[in-house]
């Protein structure tokens, strides 16, 4: 119970302290110079801070090109951060290269389970590179067992390590996928988009099936998706993120419930209605700017119904609203309410 | 009586191998009425995009149809020749596809392109057509029409884009559209805008639908009728409030319960266990008895047709002679 776990675990799992990701993206030295262009960069992350206590799951929603993905990428290290701290357990991951043993307690999901299996090597090979990679096993007997023991918890069979990884289907891949992230062992997950490439009824399988690890491993994860629908079944705390930063983060139910950030609602009014209550949706006026120019003051003033001039000029930070963190000064000043 | 829009009967398509001929659609009959919109609905797979490509004869070699006709109204497409076919492609039967990126021609401007299909089709002069091709841009919302129409695709953003794959397919006022896809690679706040506009201009102009999309809640908010496809066959076929609320085929119950709702959190989403068979691996019978919770002896040896369960047609044999179970 997520409530319990954040009185039980004083320190949080994963904690992220104003990470900022940016990227140069400019022209060829040569280029810029002829052209007299200044330098051009983007910024994909631009200051995000949250922590996730064990056993729970926070998730960042937003559409692309918001950053989710990098910050993901952030979180387990494949990107420095620009600026800011991640910290896995109190410690910060900037020294994690020097510490295999923070690595082996963190792992990652793909979106794309045809992309992120090697299609030369065996799936018991692609299970196994962790527990080989940070000597889990003491013996090559040891190694097969573990594997076996890997893909009957992801639903498979161990006999199905002998096989390659084109003889899968897309849901049965990124169960192989999932026992591969679980075979070091960690103890927090970040999942990329990981059924975003499946179709509805495998995605309900390997939502249940993360879901049932979760429980029985004590599993931390962050969870980044679209689909805000699979995103409420799935998360304790909800992210939403806006041109690389987080307009809106709390308790999933009380974000889902009461969303307050202009742009959270206008996502959960974007989805089609399942119900069919005959609701027309509103549908939301113009599209996410590009975050190598993006407007002034708050990013969403341009798409927003509530902008005024403080909104074009002031850039807000995050403020408490019924136990969320919101920026936006809409809310800050209660326009929203109107 | 005028015969419906567009008839489809008996469809079979087939993709000879060197391991012998698999059969991706398999005895299919639908069809659609004027102004009516038909969303058709399944995993990957099922074989939506193919009926698709099927009907307005974009069938990738080799595959072919085997059997079975193509009726728009009422006399056969299905047998044309490539020159007739490019005849009612267009100005018959519009096409809407899933990237606009591909769809459009990168070396010319969208201008060319609407203009040159107005004027191939309406045999308008050159003008009138570009006056039209304004018009159309300024339909579908792209804003400053008369200067974007000469830019070239790559200039406008992926919701714009689709919206001039949109003015293309609807420019030369065809009876029938195909969308297929047509708002799977936009964002969500974008795909609201998309459908409405969609929605909006088929229902001013009269034009019928066929939508197919994986994604169940454009669908109930879209469509008039549904056709849930399996394995190449329509498993079930009905009115939209009926296929959505009350499902009588097992497969539609388990699609239904696995898709997560935003509404509602539940513990656990309802699952249908295993995963669409193979096109040559497809089960004797039914082709989703082996992951059916109601399936019994029958169902292992004979075929179902689509028969009438409760609101809409289902081909299952809880429904057939007789045997009255309900899902």
């Amino acid at each position: 119970m997520p409530s319990d776990a954040i009185t039980a675990d004083a320190v949080p799992v994963l904690q992220a302290d104003g990470i900022a990701r940016y990227f140069d993206v400019s022209r060829p030295w040569l280029q810029r110079t002829i052209a007299r262009e200044p330098r051009r960069i983007l910024r994909a992350v631009d200051g995000i801070s949250f922590s996730i206590p064990r056993g729970t799951t926070l998730s960042l929603v937003g559409e692309s090109g918001c950053g989710k993905s990098t910050v993901a990428r952030v979180v387990v290290g494949l990107y420095p951060p620009t600026d800011g701290e991640v910290r896995f357990e109190g410690q910060p991951l900037s020294s994690a290269r020097a510490q295999p043993e923070l690595r082996r307690r963190m792992n990652m999901i793909f979106q794309d389970p045809y992309a992120s299996l090697n299609p030369r090597w065996r799936v018991r090979d692609i299970v196994a590179e962790p527990i080989r990679a940070f000597r889990l096993a003491r013996s090559e007997g040891d190694v097969t067992d573990r594997v076996g023991t890997l893909l009957r918890q992801v639903g498979l069979s161990p006999a199905d390590g002998e096989k390659f990884p084109h003889e899968f289907s897309g849901g049965q891949r990124q169960r192989i996928s999932i026992a591969r992230a679980l075979s070091s062992e960690p103890d927090f997950l970040v999942c990329d988009e990981p059924t975003s490439a499946l179709d509805v009824s495998v995605q309900a399988q390997i939502l249940n099936l993360m879901k049932d690890l979760q429980r029985r491993l004590r599993l931390t994860f962050l969870f980044i998706s679209h689909n805000l629908a699979v995103v409420r079944h799935m998360s304790d705390q909800l992210g939403v993120m806006y041109l690389g930063r987080v307009v809106e983060i709390g308790p999933a139910e009380t974000v889902f419930r009461r969303p307050r950030h202009p742009y959270t609602r206008m996502l959960l009014e974007a989805i089609p209605d399942l119900a069919m209550t005959g609701k027309a949706r509103t549908p939301v006026a113009g599209e996410v700017p590009s975050p190598i120019n993006p407007p002034s003051g708050c990013p969403f003033h341009p798409r927003c119904p509530l902008a005024n001039d403080r909104c074009r000029a002031e850039r807000p930070g995050p403020l408490a609203a019924d136990g969320a963190l919101v920026a936006c000064h809409a809310v800050a000043e209660g326009r929203d309410q109107a | 009586m005028t015969p419906p829009l567009l008839e489809v009967h008996n469809l079979r398509v087939e993709f000879p191998t060197r391991r012998g001929i698999l059969t991706a659609l398999d005895d299919i009959s639908f069809a659609i009425g004027r102004g009516e919109v038909l969303g058709v609905v399944g995993e990957s797979g099922a074989g939506k995009s193919l009926t698709g490509a099927a009907i307005i004869g974009l069938l990738e070699p080799p595959g072919r149809i085997a059997g079975g006709q193509i009726l728009l109204e009422g006399s056969r497409i299905d047998n044309l020749r490539h020159a007739q076919m490019r005849h009612i492609r267009g100005r018959q039967i519009g096409a809407i596809f899933q990237d606009p990126l591909t769809t459009l021609n990168p070396l010319y401007t969208v201008g060319r392109q609407i203009t040159e299909t107005i004027q191939v089709h309406l045999g308008l002069p050159d003008a009138e057509a570009r006056r039209r091709a304004i018009g159309w841009l300024e339909t579908v919302g792209i804003p400053a029409a008369s200067q974007r129409i000469d830019a070239y695709p790559h200039e406008f953003s992926g919701g714009m884009r689709q919206r001039v794959v949109i003015a293309l397919a609807l420019c030369a006022e065809p009876k029938l559209v195909i969308a297929d896809e047509p708002t799977t690679a936009l964002d969500v706040s974008i795909q609201a805008q998309i459908i409405a506009l969609l929605k909006q201009l088929t229902r001013e102009k009269g034009t019928a639908v066929m939508l197919v999309t994986h994604d169940m809640g454009v669908i109930a908010e879209t469509a008039d009728r549904v056709a849930v496809m399996y394995a190449g066959r329509i498993a079930e076929i009905g009115p939209v409030r009926d296929v959505v609320k009350d499902p009588s085929h097992p497969y539609t119950v388990g699609l239904m319960g696995s898709i997560p709702d935003v509404h509602t959190k539940v513990e656990r989403l309802a699952q249908i266990d295993g995963a669409m068979p193979r096109l040559n691996a497809i089960p004797q019978g039914c082709a989703f008895n082996p992951r059916c919770p109601h399936a019994f002896d029958h169902c292992t040896r004979e075929r179902p047709d689509l028969m009438p369960a409760r609101a809409t047609q289902a081909a299952c044999w809880l429904y057939g002679k007789g045997a009255r179970h309900a899902v």
